[in-house]
């Protein structure tokens, strides 16, 4: 931002303060991811900088423990990633098809106790987890849920469910209801007009909504702590149990390849919402 | 307008056919939302509320004793009980020692008064050699306990099936032997400092996290396209981050040989040999908790600081206001609505934190959700932590409330 020459000296003094604080807060909210990646490369077990990395010697760097991730012996990230993307698959399209299709009912301007319905089923995001956790590990301990793939799908695909409504109720503020009468007019059944008309035009919606039930059960740990068992361990539960023990390279390493994840899903969302946009004619490009 | 009803192709009343309509829409709308209701219903909402209950159901010692309990009733509690008490209180044991269920109860009075269970144990250990007939004397020559008043008397007030018991020693009270409630033992009055430091720590973090987003949101929302759509990565990349992620790297950065320490050491705040403990206390929670929710509040701010029109600003201060008394009259109670949705959910968020005090709060930095799986996963005290859960879910559902009131639930924002 620069400023005309006619500001005075003092507001001056005050608008490069105000940057420079605005900059420190952009640091201390990007920063710690940072730090994460270059000790992942530490040639040492340990969780800080050592001289030779700080003098940049090539030596201070390397993979060990990216292959230790890997190859280690007894490595239970193979098993842990494999279970955190299963459940996270299968959480992701029940909350997903049970999300969008309540949101539709939702948006309409028929739907009774509107309010309600929706402080109801956005609630398992603002319940504290601990809770949630709780209550669903005696729930499905009793009717045999407990420590199963089932269980964990479940609880994961309930947490997620808010993530869908909101983000799919957003798209269909934007969605002309003419088209669907256009198409009903036409000749085409409400099921038919959905597939060929709606969805299309609120699908970025859907998936970004998809995207989030998919990052909140990948990211989710308390629950995951209580509804499963040692056979379901998931990354996060690895890296939980991991850094109550002993933080060790191995985790950062983990952890390097995830803030990857983001950066991808975080593109991936961005590109999303700019093609929604342009399907409805909000913004150019 | 003619009396005469207006009627539609097929000869119905409009106003009949239209009502039938908007019915078979509502109808459409509800049927739409009905699958995903009644799973939460079923998977979420009736467990939560099943956990809750065993917070106040207390009836397991009255089904374990059926026979004493019924005996016991009538008793006044002044002088010792007759025969018919104690016959049926051999009646009661006998049959769990038969059916080794004992053990169950020996946990729940023992809570209620202390040497209940080698009471317990020994009776029951004894009970073979019982001859039929005069049960109180053999009961109060097997254990001395079986002769005085207050055992019973704390016997009797188990019998209650409902008790809230738990909810008082979640805030430090407690029932005495006349079921007064008093202040529990001065050493054990450790709730009432979790609660407060649980409020602390969200008070606080809500505050900061206010300081902190405050400026960058204006700066977002002020900047040309380009540029903001930059900076907003740097709030959106952490807050897609898994939180383990983000957790750890703040360990990195708290340790005793982390960067902080380093810093701190380097500008000769503290010695070397004497590297401040960031970690493992309430500081290390205040930091990280601070970091990890900064996007919850920036964002709802930053969606209404976009609606604001520059234009506001410039007319304020041409008529002749300095910028300060621009922003504060002008610009800031236009941004209140935001700053409202922000700090309620960063508040909610915070005061059921569970993770990241558990990595890095140590013991003075737990809050309250850590206490809560405590009692889940270790104590094994279920209906203790049902009733910690249902006072902290009254709280966050009344701000919850609040929340829905003022900022409406449908304008929570995502990215």
């Amino acid at each position: 931002m620069s400023l005309p020459n006619y500001t005075s000296w003092n507001y001056r003094v005050w608008h490069y303060t105000y940057l420079t604080i605005c900059a420190l807060v952009f640091f201390f909210l990007i920063a710690p991811l940072f730090i994460i990646l270059p000790l992942s490369f530490n040639a040492e077990q340990y969780i800080h900088f050592s001289k030779g990395m700080i003098a940049l010697d090539p030596d201070a760097f390397s993979l060990r423990w990216y292959e230790d991730m890997i190859y280690g012996t007894k490595n239970p990230w193979g098993l842990a990633a494999k279970n955190s993307i299963i459940i996270a698959f299968f959480a992701t399209i029940g909350s997903t098809i049970l999300g969008t299709v309540a949101a539709l009912g939702l948006s309409s301007r028929h739907m009774p106790y509107k309010a309600a319905f929706m402080a109801l089923l956005i609630s398992p995001m603002i319940v504290p987890l601990i809770i949630s956790a709780s209550g669903m590990y005696f729930f499905y301990s009793r009717i045999g849920l407990q420590g199963t793939y089932a269980g964990v799908v479940l609880a994961h695909a309930v947490l997620g469910v808010p993530f869908v409504i909101i983000t799919v109720t957003a798209t269909l503020v934007g969605f002309d209801k003419s088209l669907t009468r256009a198409a009903a007019n036409m000749g085409a059944g409400p099921v038919r007009t959905f597939f060929k008309i709606q969805m299309p035009l609120i699908l970025p919606g859907v998936i970004s909504g998809g995207l989030f039930a998919f990052i909140t059960s990948f990211d989710e740990v308390v629950v995951v702590l209580f509804v499963g068992s040692a056979g379901q361990k998931t990354l996060p539960w690895q890296m939980f149990t991991g850094l109550r023990e002993q933080i060790s390279p191995t985790i950062l390493a983990v952890a390097t390849i995830l803030i990857a994840m983001s950066i991808i899903l975080l593109t991936t969302l961005e590109l999303l919402r700019r093609r929604s946009e342009r399907l409805r004619g909000m913004s150019p490009g | 307008m003619s009396t005469e009803k207006i009627l539609s192709s097929d000869g119905i009343p409009l106003e009949l056919s239209l009502k039938k309509a908007e019915r078979k829409n509502k109808l459409k709308a509800v049927m739409l939302v009905a699958p995903l209701f009644l799973f939460l219903i079923i998977t979420y909402v009736f467990p939560i509320g099943d956990m809750l209950f065993r917070s106040v159901d207390d009836r397991m010692i009255t089904k374990m004793l059926p026979n004493t309990f019924t005996a016991i009733e009538k008793w006044d509690g002044k002088e010792l009980p007759e025969e018919p008490v104690y016959a049926a209180l051999y009646e009661d044991l006998a049959y769990l020692k038969k059916t080794k269920t004992y053990g169950k109860i020996i946990a729940r009075l023992n809570y209620e008064k202390g040497g209940f269970s080698s009471l317990i144990k020994k009776t029951v250990r004894k009970l073979g050699k019982f001859e039929e007939g005069d049960y109180k004397s053999q009961f109060i020559k097997t254990h001395k306990r079986w002769g005085q008043n207050e055992y019973l008397v704390a016997l009797k007030n188990t019998a209650p099936n409902w008790s809230y018991a738990k909810y008082l020693k979640g805030v430090d009270l407690k029932f005495d032997q006349d079921r007064n409630i008093i202040q529990q033992d001065e050493d054990r009055r450790i709730h009432k400092i979790l609660w407060l430091r649980t409020l602390k720590v969200a008070f606080w973090v809500t505050i900061f996290c206010f300081l902190l987003a405050y400026p960058i949101s204006y700066l977002l929302a002020t900047l040309p396209m380009k540029y903001s759509n930059l900076l907003m990565i740097c709030v959106l990349l952490p807050f897609w981050t898994s939180l383990l992620v983000r957790t750890s790297s703040w360990m990195v950065l708290l340790q005793q040989q982390g960067p902080i320490n380093d810093l701190i050491v380097w500008l000769g705040l503290a010695a070397n040999d004497a590297r401040p403990e960031l970690m493992y206390n309430v500081i290390g929670t205040f930091v990280a908790m601070t970091q990890i929710l900064l996007p919850f509040m920036v964002l709802p701010l930053y969606s209404v600081m976009k609606t604001i029109s520059p234009s506001l600003m410039r007319a304020g201060k041409s008529l002749g206001g300095t910028p300060f008394v621009a922003f504060r009259k002008i610009y800031f109670p236009l941004t209140i609505p935001g700053i409202g949705a922000g700090s309620l959910l960063v508040f909610i968020l915070a005061i059921g934190y569970y993770i990241t005090p558990a990595l890095v709060g140590g013991a003075s930095g737990s809050l309250i959700s850590n206490t809560i799986a405590y009692h889940m996963k270790s104590s094994l005290d279920w209906s203790f932590a049902a009733a910690l859960g249902t006072m902290l879910l009254v709280g966050v559902l009344t701000i919850y409330w609040i929340y829905n009131k003022l900022v409406g639930i449908d304008n929570i924002k995502l990215g």
